[in-house]
């Protein structure tokens, strides 16, 4: 992490002092018992308390504390519920953690033009409770969606089992209120369906906090299907699992969620939910249609015969809203079913081309074994994106070690065969490093100089995303050679 | 009379850009050239024609993904996935008909350039929503990648949307990934007939907050619907509200007839399938039913909702013709012959009155796409921060300057 800068922290008091006449009463958060709760997000195995915490209510608060800590050189992380797998919210020992937990007011339900707008704060399955009455839901579902914030799915793009069918956060967000380091607030598209001129709401969705502080947002709201029903399929191979996968695909169907678990997954969460799982396969699908009962019935005739076809040995459909239920129960408890077999576990998120599955559940299985550490597997299948679950116990010598290092092979593998480091938890401080496996350095400059348009000084949640920080004044630099012959070979006309 | 580089792949992109960039000298970046209408005219001494970018690099449908070359037709793309039962599912316009010249015309670059969409937007989104990965060169002449070939990833800013709706202003881009879906077996279309502008729009938002998973709702008012003549047939020659539905026999059936019970004591419901339902949604994204004249045309797009108090606004600014898509959040206008061009005041008043949104002059003389500004003027700090944007990325505006934005 950049290192803490000693002036800042000597002024601590005064600074403290001077954020309490902007955020009131207990808005300022000093003493170390009170910051503990912020030392951490969902990567644990990271801890850091922040110089201070401020808990804004008001834009305007949001805007002087931005304008405050940019006038003075104070680093500032923002933090929504802390629910980051990748260390996106981790504090620095010199910044104020910006916790914006207080905006959590759904401000505006519009039924005729389909949007909900709410306060970053809200959670994610709180837009759905806002509007289901209605028989409207918010399409985006992470696991975590009791707990995460809206603004937090904003800066990580979280995705969730639907993505494949109803995309991911930057496909249902049509519109921000952010606020700037500089303190400026400013608003990007709306209840309209495209927003004008550059697509700065495609590169603050999945910024991580590094570009700016979302204050408000709009978001598609979906009116729900008429049926949804979810089959269990089984197969004696994840070969036979993938192959089932993309003949689904193949023959045209786009399922709502199309989730896969290998047998120690499989075993886990069955032990812990009691599902009804399949115990002598070796992968399972979970295949969800959704629609109109005559159009689900009708596709899982055609999902059953293709993945018969496949070599499937189990198949069942469930019979009802409460078994659909069930059989979710088990997959959406997966990581703390894992949890129970094992002191701890180390979640991965890499993204691979689905036809390269099976190459990479067999590498990884050999990598478990070079480390000898247990790995099991979750899969959203439908897009690709891979969750190993390393097995490893933090109490014994070097397992968090070579965790994460068997950690990053899996990941390096992923980018190896087409895919990519992290496909809906973020890089964080988590993946920063291994960013260079996938980006060429002209590539990251690039992404780097997007981060100087917002952020020149790089005050905002600085050591995240980037292995390196460079200076902006460096960045923009331009290295040409004036008056050199112009290339020849082109065609002119 | 602009001198033309033409460059047959990346890296002669790359030697064009990085020597434009050193003498600083700006570049018409163009395509086909089919969208050369949009925007404000471009001076430049060259011009950069992609065009020689030819051809697909990786399809694999059952992964859902297809990469090009900036320059290849999206005519054919379409065509090889038309083949395989798959789509671009955003439904991108062609920008041929609405400016007089051929369809089929217009390449993947110029699309993603111009964030392309059609009536599918409001359910499957734009060609940002769909992008997964670009290679490009930025106006400071060096090459970068963004994203990549899987449809979920989060490494890094999505650059790749960055540019999307960027008009070749920000990098130019030699290659892009897309996801692309499954063609929908059978597709219908309701014709609602005899409906006002208010009535159509509020039947339309009714069926989309239905579970009939609608894929099309546009309304086409009876001075203009004789231009769509498969929707004027349906329509009886009265205006014409159109509801698209998508996906396999059984299931369009039931929805067919789940909506036409809900907006059957509206106006007479008539249902056209196959061809002609495939060329009313055509005019609809195409906007072709002012591809016969040569006024000034604006593209608004505003809360659903919001689409009719636009065209109420503007009732007294004299004849003009209009037609709305997505479920009345898009309203095409075309300027009628003896408005004056002030109408842009006007329209955008109009918009920022509604609650906001945004007017684009698609269609307009040089001259007046010169005099005002295409593209929505934005507020002061939100303007600023687009500036350092193209700066970061082109920071001598050589890259199409002044397109987008005068001076920028």
């Amino acid at each position: 992490m950049p290192e803490p800068k000693a002036d800042i922290l000597a002024k601590r008091e005064t600074i403290a002092r001077d954020l309490a006449a902007i955020v009131p009463g207990e808005g300022v958060v000093a003493g170390a018992d009170g910051l503990r709760p912020f030392e951490t997000d969902g990567l644990t195995a990271y801890r850091q308390a922040p110089m201070l915490a401020v808990l804004p209510e008001t834009v305007e608060q949001v805007s002087q504390v931005l304008r405050y800590c940019h006038e003075n050189g104070i680093r500032v992380v923002p933090r929504g519920s802390g629910t980051s797998l990748s260390g996106g919210a981790l504090p620095l020992a010199d910044s104020v953690l910006l916790v914006m937990s207080k905006f959590n007011e759904v401000l505006d339900i519009d039924y005729d033009n389909r949007v909900a707008v709410v306060q970053p704060g809200v959670t994610n399955l709180g837009v759905t409770n806002a509007v289901s009455r209605q028989g409207f839901y918010y399409a985006p579902d992470p696991s975590s969606q009791i707990a995460c914030s809206i603004g937090g799915n904003v800066a990580e793009n979280s995705g969730g089992v639907h993505c494949l069918k109803y995309g991911l956060t930057a496909n249902n967000v049509l519109g921000i209120e952010m606020v700037l380091i500089t303190g400026e607030v400013i608003r990007i598209g709306g209840k309209h369906l495209d927003s004008e001129g550059y697509d700065l709401l495609g590169l603050m969705t999945g910024s991580e906090g590094l570009l700016g502080v979302v204050t408000e947002v709009t978001v598609r709201i979906l009116r729900a299907p008429e049926t949804a029903r979810a089959a269990l399929i089984g197969f004696p191979t994840s070969e036979d699992a993938g192959q089932c996968v993309a003949d689904i695909i193949g023959a045209g169907i786009i399922p709502g969620g199309m989730e896969m678990m290998d047998k120690p997954a499989i075993h886990a969460a069955e032990d812990f939910v009691h599902a009804g799982y399949p115990r002598d396969v070796e992968a399972l699908l979970i295949v969800e249609l959704d629609g109109p009962e005559r159009e689900v019935s009708a596709l899982f005739t055609r999902v059953e015969e293709i993945a018969v076809a496949a070599g499937a040995t189990t198949f069942r459909l469930s019979a009802n809203e409460t078994e659909r239920q069930l059989f979710w129960a088990g997959r959406k408890a997966a990581f703390p079913a894992v949890g129970r077999i094992s002191p701890d576990y180390y979640c991965m998120d890499g993204t691979i081309p689905r036809k390269a599955l099976p190459e990479v559940l067999r590498r990884t299985r050999a990598l478990s074994k070079v480390y000898g550490l247990r790995v099991a597997n979750v899969f959203h299948a439908g897009d690709g994106n891979l969750h190993p679950l390393i097995l490893y116990d933090a109490n014994k010598p070097d397992e968090l070690e070579r965790a994460e290092a068997f950690g990053a092979d899996i990941l390096k593998l992923c980018v190896e065969v087409g895919g990519v480091l992290t496909g809906e938890h973020g890089v964080g401080v988590e993946k920063r490093d291994l960013m260079p496996t996938m980006f060429s350095k002209d590539d990251l400059a690039q992404q780097e100089r997007v981060k100087c348009a917002f952020d020149p000084d790089h005050l905002l949640n600085p050591g995240k995303m980037f292995p390196e920080l460079h200076r902006c004044a460096e960045l923009g630099r331009m290295h040409v050679h004036k008056g050199k012959v112009a290339f020849p070979d082109l065609p002119r006309f | 009379m602009e001198t033309t580089l033409k460059p047959v792949d990346a890296d002669g992109v790359l030697d064009a850009v990085r020597w434009a960039a050193a003498e600083e000298i700006p570049l018409d970046v163009f395509g086909h050239g089919s969208k050369r209408g949009v925007g404000r005219p471009v001076q430049a001494e060259y011009g950069l024609d992609l065009s020689g970018l030819y051809g697909i690099t990786l399809y694999e449908p059952e992964e859902l993904v297809l990469s090009a070359k900036a320059g290849t037709p999206v005519a054919d793309i379409e065509a090889l996935l038309s083949e395989h039962n798959q789509m671009l599912a955003f439904e991108p316009m062609d920008f041929g008909p609405l400016f007089g010249a051929m369809r089929g015309r217009g390449t993947l670059g110029g699309m993603l350039a111009a964030n392309a969409s059609g009536p599918r937007r409001l359910k499957a989104g734009a060609a940002r929503d769909h992008v997964l990965g670009i290679r490009a060169v930025s106006g400071r002449g060096e090459a970068f990648k963004s994203g990549g070939r899987v449809v979920k990833n989060v490494t890094g800013y999505d650059l790749s949307k960055g540019l999307a709706g960027s008009w070749g202003t920000l990098a130019v881009v030699t290659e892009a990934t897309f996801k692309v879906l499954p063609r929908p077996e059978a597709s219908a279309t309701l014709v609602v007939a005899g409906l006002d502008d208010e009535t159509a729009v509020a039947a339309l938002s009714k069926a989309m907050g239905t579970p009939f998973d609608v894929s099309g709702a546009a309304h086409l008012p009876d001075n203009l619907v004789a231009e769509v003549p498969d929707a004027a047939f349906a329509s009886g020659g009265r205006a014409a509200t159109l509801i698209r539905l998508e996906g396999i026999p059984p299931s369009v059936d039931y929805r067919a007839e789940k909506l036409t019970a809900l907006v059957g004591r509206l106006g007479e419901v008539s249902v056209v399938e196959d061809a002609q339902s495939e060329a009313v949604w055509r005019a609809v994204r195409d906007a072709s039913a002012f591809g016969s004249s040569v006024q000034p045309v604006w593209r608004v797009s505003v809360a659903p909702r919001a689409g009719p108090t636009i065209i109420a606004a503007l009732k007294d600014s004299g004849p003009l013709r209009h037609f709305y898509d997505w479920s009345g959040g898009l309203v095409w206008i075309e300027v009628g012959s003896d408005v004056a061009d002030g109408l842009e005041l006007a329209i955008r008043a109009a918009v920022a009155a509604s609650g906001g949104g945004h007017a684009t002059l698609v269609r307009g003389s040089p001259t007046l796409r010169a005099s005002v500004p295409p593209f929505e003027p934005q507020p002061t700090a939100l303007a600023a921060l687009a500036k350092r944007l193209k700066a970061q990325f082109d920071p001598r505006g050589i890259l199409n300057p002044g397109r987008m934005v005068a001076g920028v």
